[in-house]
């Protein structure tokens, strides 16, 4: 291994470099560990590729509705739906195993630097995440006739890669408040109808007014405005309104999970 | 430092040499640390500990003695309600004090989907100037396993990688706890020559474990703990022997007597009759069995075989630390 070779000639100036180094490492792992669980990539990327084949590429080929190409549409929810999969099991459920299992103490006794730990699985769910838009919208083009300009491409993965925070954040606090055994259980609780009530699957005005409403709490509505929004498809709101949404929700998580994880430290 | 040498004369340099020479021996210690959970529960009161270089240590204590958080004190895991915790004469959360130190921890799960050169090459990548890569597999036996992943290996193997981690950044000292737990014999003893070879090399390595076996073989001192305090601390000889102090008079602060012993025969000869030997400390009748605890056995049994000549089935032993530390830690 080449990583062997380096020498450290000067402790701090070196420090930055090594911390980088440390979180490359981390990261490079995190996404070789969760590739090779089947259980998590094979769902996480299959369930929102398969999803759409079926509900954006086969029922609804070719299909319009007010002018707005359907397969084009469902590309966007089908893509935050992937992303919101990746963070939330990559991380959720990654951080509660490891939080279970006694590896984080084992982690935090040694000299990694925790943000190095925290914004590997968090730049690991934004790959997964990079992954899943990608063959979504190569199918998009090939199998549904959908036609993505370049700069709409870039914003959609711009979208995936800051559309993480807010759920890395979530997953967080599901996992310093669940234990490991059920919280696969609330991940999906949480994951699937969050989907639905954001309008992922069917496109928010089709759905109750009373719904309509509940989504302006919700990360998954504010992404796939957004998303929808870089195809000039967003049906409410201001994207200014879901940036700050999402960027309220992010707080909110991240004050929770400080509290449960302060909570954690004084009782173990 | 050097500087001060220079300016206040000849004399002072001993003593500040000597001084300084005390406090880099001292590697960590807790100092008279009392640790509260925020559920009440008290899990050290007033306990000190001070580990020096190149000694192993082992920490003994039935289950909610406080072991665990006297080692998670001294990992910076979390921070004590009163008192001082100190490594390499820093606060133990900070990086450069955890770069020096090496840990081992009951850990129910590795990622699974990792190889075992993988885990090792993370933590190595934690250390400016870890331990070579062939040295930790060569000490932590991993040949041969180096390409699995961690959810196939056994747990005996699962325990040797543990190990591996901790050896990672060729630290100054080590953490072990439980070590050797899901080793068969071979492996054990290997692992104690690997623990025995790092201390000889001037690391120090404090270990928790429930093997009393292991403590004995391994340990240049035992530091008994019970209810978050302190209840002695020694050689392992000196603990046997306090243990043995505690048997027969159920008091701790007596002077250990090294060659105490336990006789066991059968005998005619009554309580009181041998109570009143020399050395007798304690007396107890199982079944046709007679215990007596002595501190003067070759006085004792003298006097025991000229009085009985029927006496048979003798067996003299030194007490067990397995006795000591139950009397030592009972009420």
């Amino acid at each position: 291994m080449s990583t062997a070779a380096i020498t450290f000639p000067a402790a701090t100036s070196s420090s930055f470099a090594r911390t980088l180094r440390i979180f490359l490492n981390e990261t490079r792992y995190e996404f070789l560990r969760l590739l090779r669980t089947r259980s998590f990539s094979l769902s996480v990327i299959g369930f929102p590729v398969v999803f759409y084949i079926f509900f954006g590429l086969i029922m609804n080929r070719g299909e319009t509705i007010h002018g707005v190409s359907v397969a084009k549409y469902m590309l966007a929810g089908y893509a935050v739906f992937g992303m919101v999969g990746a963070a939330l099991f990559g991380i959720g459920v990654g951080l509660a195993s490891e939080l279970s299992a006694g590896w984080l103490e084992l982690k935090r006794a040694s000299p990694m630097p925790p943000l190095a730990y925290l914004l590997a699985k968090c730049v690991t769910a934004m790959a997964f995440g990079v992954v899943i838009v990608s063959i979504l919208v190569l199918l998009g083009i090939t199998a549904g006739h959908v036609s993505i300009t370049l700069p709409q491409f870039a914003r959609m993965i711009a979208l995936v890669i800051a559309g993480v925070v807010p759920f890395a954040a979530m997953g967080m606090v599901l996992a310093l408040l669940v234990p490991f055994s059920s919280a696969p259980g609330i991940a999906n609780m949480i994951y699937l109808p969050m989907s639905f009530c954001g309008g992922l699957w069917i496109p928010i005005m089709f759905l109750p007014h009373i719904l309509q409403r509940f989504a302006l709490l919700l990360p998954t509505y504010h992404v796939a405005q957004l998303m929808l929004g870089a195809f000039g498809y967003a049906s409410a709101g201001s994207t200014l309104s879901h940036w700050f949404g999402l960027f309220g929700f992010t707080l909110l998580m991240l004050g929770i999970a400080w509290i449960a994880f302060r909570r954690l430290e004084q009782n173990s | 430092m050097s500087l001060v040498l220079d300016v206040t004369g000849p004399a002072i340099p001993e003593a500040a040499a000597t001084a300084s020479t005390a406090r880099a021996i001292n590697i960590a210690s807790l100092s008279n640390v009392t640790k509260r959970y925020g559920n009440g529960v008290l899990a050290l009161d007033g306990f000190s500990l001070d580990l020096r270089a190149g000694e192993i240590v082992a920490l003994l204590g039935p289950n909610g003695a406080g072991k665990s958080t006297a080692v998670k004190l001294l990992m910076g895991l979390s921070s004590p309600t009163s008192g001082d915790v100190r490594i390499f004469h820093a606060d133990p959360r900070h990086t450069a004090a955890r770069l020096r130190t090496g840990v081992m921890l009951q850990v129910g799960r590795a990622p699974e989907m990792l190889r075992v050169r993988e885990q090792v090459e993370i933590f190595r990548g934690y250390y400016p100037n870890p331990m070579p890569y062939a040295e930790i597999v060569k000490a932590a036996g991993l040949d041969g396993i180096e390409e699995r992943f961690f959810g196939q290996l056994s747990g005996g193997q699962k325990q040797r990688m543990l190990f591996a981690l901790a050896l990672a950044g060729d630290p100054d000292l080590l953490f072990l706890d439980e070590p050797t737990v899901g080793l068969d014999i071979e492996a054990r003893r290997a692992m104690w020559a690997q623990i025995r070879a790092l201390a000889a090399r001037g690391k120090t390595v404090l270990l928790t474990t429930h093997y009393l076996e292991e403590a004995d073989a391994l340990a240049h001192r035992i530091v008994v703990i019970n209810k978050g305090r302190l209840v002695c601390e020694g050689t392992p000889a000196e603990v046997k022997s306090l243990g043995a102090a505690a048997i027969s008079t159920g008091d701790v602060s007596n002077e250990p007597s090294r060659s105490l012993k336990i006789i066991r025969c059968v005998t005619t000869l009554g309580e009181q009759h041998l109570l009143g030997m020399p050395g007798v400390t304690q007396v107890a009748h199982n079944g046709g069995l007679t215990t007596v605890t002595s501190s003067q056995p070759e006085a004792t049994l003298r006097e025991m075989l000229a009085l009985d000549q029927q006496l048979h089935s003798l067996e003299v032993q030194s007490p067990a630390l397995e006795d000591a530390f139950l009397a030592l830690t009972s009420n």
